[in-house]
């Protein structure tokens, strides 16, 4: 039943030319970037030669890409999220999902994987690009297989976040709006304090990105998955409950 | 015909004392109805009369703040996908996809309520020839009229083949020819399942209902069957025209004549007590006196005076 309704939910993406418009632009700008960060790579390597320990291709080009498309990722998943449930609470059609055999955990979910596979799509094709450097370089996969796990868990989040947004208001464009604030606010929330104190550790863990900087390092530490897996669990959890009370309140 | 009466006694949806408010108004105050199988109940009201918000409930769309609904045996909130599962249910607004064709539409919606690829597949061919629709699967559900979006409402409603049927005004935005189709699937759905509907047509209630529920400030005003309503409604006026008319005092002596009301051009109407027969005498009386008869119709109270003056009596009473 989740995957009747993520079916669904991928399908109204596609049919909609939102969809279509982000991965093109995405694509472009991403593609331009990394003719820069390649070119910049190139002009650079006569002195690295020189260097012990030097940083290699997928340090240098690889993972600032990766770091970018992090941010296109802040900017366009609340603009993806946005109609999840304010526009089937808009249009009614929520009175089907609700008077269906399927329980509240099943429609989020749905939706939630519905979005997810488009989100998913996107970051592979975006991840796809620095593959070509294979055919001049040698790549260091454990890396970049570490900085492809960070992006999916990024998105992931965010469409937990703005999954729950959508479902408090019946407004597509109020939900993007608040989803984008929350989802900067927790990217930022790290920049007030120096990292040493007891509070400003506690904002450093509740950043989104910082968790993401080490397995753009090639680091993947249990501790970053887990709290990305914390967040998604429980942005989850409060839909699932906004949805019951939905049923409640009317 | 012995099966039919003998399913008529199951009890397919028994709802207790339901109340529920929004805030500080009262919308639905202890409502309580069975719906066995077999009959179609329509429900009256005036706008804001706790109708949409009883069916939503019932639907399981919207939680009750007290009371309990039970759809063939299962409570709605202890086990809602057994209970849901039996409903079919018609909001008010037919909860369609824009972006979807109306064969995606429905096959989502009957994979929604459990049917595989194959049987939605045959269901979906099967409602669209029920309800006229076998033009326009490939149609978007956004660019059609509303009287095609309310019969693809219709059509997923009975998709998954339910027992019960809950429909929210179901012939509103249809045409004429057009809501005498659907009256006449009602009805006929109405055979081996329960329906439920909701209308401000009185016309509907008439030609389709077996049983009617008035309801009027979230309380249940009247409940029960047509058939009684028809006993309250039995025709207690003649309305005739003379050319040749005697004096109102004269007509007034008729047998089993109550009260004569003149309503100009030689027509009168005349008021008599229910199961009178007057109309063998008057009509021996127009001939003996010359009177020249050329019009004797017997007028019903409407439905809709009887409708009338059971919202009214009540507001009026508080």
């Amino acid at each position: 039943m989740i995957l009747v309704i993520a079916a669904r939910e991928l399908r109204g993406l596609f049919l909609s030319p939102l969809a279509w418009t982000l991965l093109a632009v995405i694509q472009a700008l991403l593609a331009w970037i990394f003719i820069i960060l390649v070119n910049d790579f190139q002009n650079a390597q006569g002195r690295l030669a020189g260097l012990e320990h030097a940083l290699g291709v997928t340090d240098l080009v690889v993972a600032p890409l990766f770091r970018v498309t992090a941010w296109a990722l802040l900017l366009l998943t609340p603009l993806l999220t946005m109609r999840l449930f304010s526009e089937e609470q808009r249009t009614g059609t929520l009175d089907l999902l609700l008077s269906a055999p399927v329980s509240a955990t099943e429609i989020v979910l749905g939706k939630y994987l519905g979005v997810l596979t488009f989100l998913l799509s996107m970051v592979a094709l975006m991840a796809l690009m620095p593959q070509v450097l294979m055919a001049g370089a040698t790549l260091d996969v454990g890396k970049l297989l570490a900085g492809w796990l960070g992006l999916s868990l990024l998105a992931a989040s965010f469409a937990s976040a703005g999954l729950y947004l959508s479902s408090l208001t019946t407004q597509p464009i109020v939900a993007a709006t608040a989803t984008f604030g929350l989802l900067l606010a927790f990217w930022i929330v790290d920049v007030a304090g120096d990292g040493q104190e007891e509070a400003s550790r506690l904002f450093g863990y509740l950043s989104l990105p910082r968790h993401n900087d080490a397995l753009l390092l090639g680091l993947a530490r249990s501790e970053d998955v887990a709290y990305y897996l914390l967040f998604n669990a429980a942005f989850l959890g409060m839909t699932i409950r906004r949805l019951d009370n939905l049923r409640l309140r009317g | 015909m012995l099966v039919e009466s003998v399913m008529t006694e199951e009890i397919l949806v028994s709802v207790e004392r339901l109340s529920r408010r929004y805030g500080e108004t009262q919308a639905v105050d202890g409502v309580s109805f069975t719906l066995g199988r077999g009959q179609v109940l329509g429900f009256l009201g005036l706008n804001g009369a706790g109708k949409s918000t009883t069916m939503r409930m019932v639907a399981g769309v919207l939680a009750p703040d007290a009371g309990r609904i039970l759809i063939e045996g299962a409570d709605l909130l202890d086990q809602p996908r057994q209970a849901k599962q039996a409903i079919g249910y018609l909001p008010e607004q037919p909860p369609l996809y824009r972006e979807l064709t109306v064969d995606e539409q429905l096959r989502y919606s009957a994979r929604l309520h459990g049917l595989d690829r194959a049987a939605s597949h045959r269901a979906v061919a099967g409602v669209k020839e029920r309800c006229g629709l076998a033009d326009v699967g490939r149609r978007l559900t956004g660019n059609l009229s509303k009287g095609y979006r309310q019969r693809v409402g219709i059509a997923q409603a009975m998709l998954h083949d339910p027992p019960v049927l809950i429909l929210d005004e179901p012939t509103v935005g249809l045409d004429p020819v057009q809501t005498r189709e659907i009256r006449a699937l009602i009805r006929e759905l109405g055979q081996e399942r329960g329906v439920i509907l909701s209308t401000h047509l009185l016309p509907d209630v008439q030609v389709t209902c077996s049983h009617v529920q008035i309801m009027q400030s979230g309380r249940l005003v009247y409940a029960g069957a047509l058939a009684d309503l028809r006993q309250r409604r039995q025709s207690t006026c003649l309305r005739i025209g003379l050319n040749a008319p005697p004096s109102v005092a004269e007509l007034a002596t008729l047998p089993a004549i109550s009260r004569v009301e003149e309503l100009g051009g030689g027509r009168f109407r005349l008021h008599h007590p229910a199961g009178a027969a007057p109309s063998a005498a008057l009509l021996e009386q127009a001939r003996a006196g010359g009177w020249d008869l050329w019009e004797l119709t017997p007028e019903n109270a409407s439905l809709e005076q009887i409708f009338v003056d059971l919202t009214l009596e009540r507001e009026t009473a508080e």
